[in-house]
């Protein structure tokens, strides 16, 4: 297989394409501005439609208009756009319409900055939008990660008849790494029999998000409700690094992930058993992952590029079973892999 | 029904409506304008390649009324959404309908930049001077002291500006290939009405850009008149702020 040496986000971009994804609708904002630039020259090549769209919003909603009519397709956007989508993302989970959204975060809150961010985990996760719904989350920690995450994001959108967000942090999409690309055989997905391509034959579709009875909405609610089971179910995906005999686990994602790879490999140097569960899947949320190791390790330190916010679900994991403590650096800001490895060694030094 | 031998039939339901009783307010200007649409998408024989978009608006529910593929947009993206299904299809004839709160106000941005691209998609723009479905409030084109149930004192320029002139505006942009300006007021203004969604659609077929239809149309609800007065009140007073016509028409159609 030949390896070629990108950046992320040309990368991502790379392997939207490679998924079979022939509509992009975008608009320009840092740092993920390669991803429309290359589209911009690619999805031509591919006989695929490219469109810089007059916001985020509009995007959004290009996106509910192709994928509501069978196309693969996707955006992407950093955190001040992904706020923008949020409304359109409602929509897009309420009429059940596949697409893949990309967020390379960027610090916040307001116009922030355009250093590398992890602090829209909530608004990711938990809904962003109004209403009872969940996008499938999605955090690589590698170039090569984020390839094939993305090539997956397409089938399991498809699958579920539902959004899935990649959630790279600034790094990612920045940084050069070698890639393979190597697009795994696509399972048998459900027939978009319910796409809008003319009442030709047939009864006429429609794509929608209105329902007045509260019955009804209760049902539909429901039904989403019951796709987010099972993808809880069969899609759950976590790394463990280190695990089987620590003392002490760091948890984090995405770059953060890596930093505390370092960290976890000096502090191994200086006798301290440490390891790492980075949730790959952040919706679905690894729950199990802690539940078990909360039975055996007494201390976690979670990590983030972000004042606390996955810190939460991993406390949902662990619930109350193993001290949890937050480190967390904002606004662009990256903790260093010595921080880690302080934090850790206080962690485990200290008196439970 | 019964059949009467030897007369022929010279009026009936368009095949593309379909037989549901609406639920618009008696005398409404909706219910004529989906009409005269299906009327088009009969004779041009689009039926089966036909999409809709419904608005959030007192036209939410259009998709009951029409027999074709539809969306039911978010308030204003209608356009967006329209874009992206023409994208994916282009073969398919996309139109969406919209209010003047959903296409001049919340979805100024969407309206504007279709247009701009030369967007291959027909809009049918209802325009009733005010917020039908959510009971009346001031709307983009609510006329200079008018009374809503947001400009009680009727709207003051100081306060509230002045209604927005979509058509002329529309008409300055490259990409807007035909935009006329139309009432449904009495049988005069329907035909001519029908002729100029007929040629929004034509515009479209022929891939000649963006095309859009503002239908004047009257709400005797929120306006708080009866139906003929409302009638008589988009001929007496709102023509005078917005003149029909035609603002663009393109050279293929002429
Ligand atoms: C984001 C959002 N804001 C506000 C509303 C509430 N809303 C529904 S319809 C409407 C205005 C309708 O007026 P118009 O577009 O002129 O259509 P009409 O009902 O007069 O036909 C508003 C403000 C909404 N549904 N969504
Ligand atoms: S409120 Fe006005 S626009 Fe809405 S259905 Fe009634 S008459 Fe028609």
């Amino acid at each position: 297989m030949e390896k070629k040496f990108m950046n992320g986000n040309e990368a991502i971009a790379e392997a939207a394409v490679q998924a079979g994804c022939r509509y992009f609708f975008g608009y320009p904002i840092t740092p993920q501005n390669e991803i429309p630039e290359y589209m911009s020259k690619r999805m031509p090549e591919v006989g695929g439609v490219y469109l810089q769209a007059e916001s985020e919003v509009a995007a959004i909603y290009m996106v509910f208009g192709a994928a509501g009519a069978g196309g693969r397709v996707m955006t992407s956007s950093s955190s001040p756009g992904i706020s923008l989508k949020q409304e359109g993302i409602s929509y897009i989970a309420a009429a059940e319409l596949p697409c893949l959204i990309v967020n390379i975060m960027r610090g916040g809150p307001g116009l922030g900055g355009i250093q590398p961010s992890q602090s829209d985990y909530f608004q990711a996760t938990k809904g962003g939008g109004h209403g009872d719904y969940h996008l499938l989350v999605l955090a690589p920690s590698t170039v090569q990660e984020a390839v094939e995450l993305t090539m997956d994001a397409f089938d399991l959108a498809d699958k579920y008849r539902n959004p899935v967000m990649l959630l790279g942090d600034g790094y990612i999409g920045q940084m050069m790494e070698p890639v393979v690309f190597e697009k795994k055989p696509s399972p048998i997905l459900p027939a978009k029999d319910w796409t809008i391509t003319g009442a030709k034959g047939r009864k006429a579709n429609l794509v929608k998000t209105l329902n007045l009875d509260p019955v009804i909405l209760e049902q539909h609610n429901l039904k989403i409700q019951h796709k987010l089971q099972e993808m809880a179910r069969n899609e759950v995906r976590v790394e463990h690094y280190l695990t089987d005999d620590a003392e002490v686990i760091i948890a984090a994602y995405g770059t953060v992930a890596r930093i505390a790879k370092t960290a976890i490999q000096i502090l191994r140097k200086k006798g301290v058993r440490a390891g790492l569960i980075r949730p790959i899947t952040l919706y679905p949320f690894p729950y199990k992952a802690f539940e078990d190791i909360a039975s055996r390790v007494k201390k976690i330190l979670v990590a983030e590029m972000s004042l606390g916010q996955m810190v939460e679900d991993v406390k949902l994991g662990v619930c109350g079973r193993a001290h949890v403590r937050f480190y967390g650096r904002t606004g662009g800001m990256v903790p260093s892999y010595e921080e880690l490895v302080m934090e850790t060694e206080r962690l485990v030094k200290e008196a439970l | 029904m019964v059949e009467v031998s030897g007369l022929e039939r010279v009026f009936s339901r368009p095949k593309s409506l379909l037989p549901v009783v609406t639920h618009y307010c008696p005398g409404c200007g909706h219910g004529i304008t989906h009409r005269l649409v299906a009327e088009v998408i009969d004779e041009l024989g689009i039926r089966e390649r036909t999409v809709g978009v419904a608005p959030v608006g007192c036209a939410v529910l259009l998709y009951k009324y029409l027999d074709v593929d539809m969306y039911e947009a978010a308030h204003g993206r209608a356009p967006a959404i329209a874009t992206g299904c023409k994208r994916v299809h282009p073969d398919l004839v996309v139109f969406t309908y919209q209010g003047d709160g959903d296409f001049a106000a919340i979805g100024t941005a969407e309206s504007v930049h279709a247009a701009v691209r030369g967007e291959r998609i027909t809009t049918i723009f209802i325009n009733n001077a005010i917020y039908g479905m959510t009971g009346g409030q001031m709307a983009p084109t609510t006329l200079v002291g008018q009374k809503t149930t947001t400009t009680p004192m009727g709207r003051m320029v100081e306060r509230a500006g002045y209604p927005i002139r979509m058509s002329e505006m529309l008409a300055t942009l490259d990409g807007a290939a035909y935009i006329a300006r139309v009432a449904v007021s009495s049988a005069k203004y329907v035909v001519q009405a029908k002729r100029a969604i007929r040629r929004a659609f034509e515009t479209q077929l022929k891939g000649l850009g963006y095309s859009m239809v503002e239908v004047l149309s009257h709400c005797p609800t929120d306006w708080h008149m009866t139906p003929l007065d409302a009638t008589l009140w988009v001929e007496e007073t709102m023509m005078k702020v917005f003149p029909l016509g035609e603002f663009k028409v393109p050279k293929e159609l002429v």
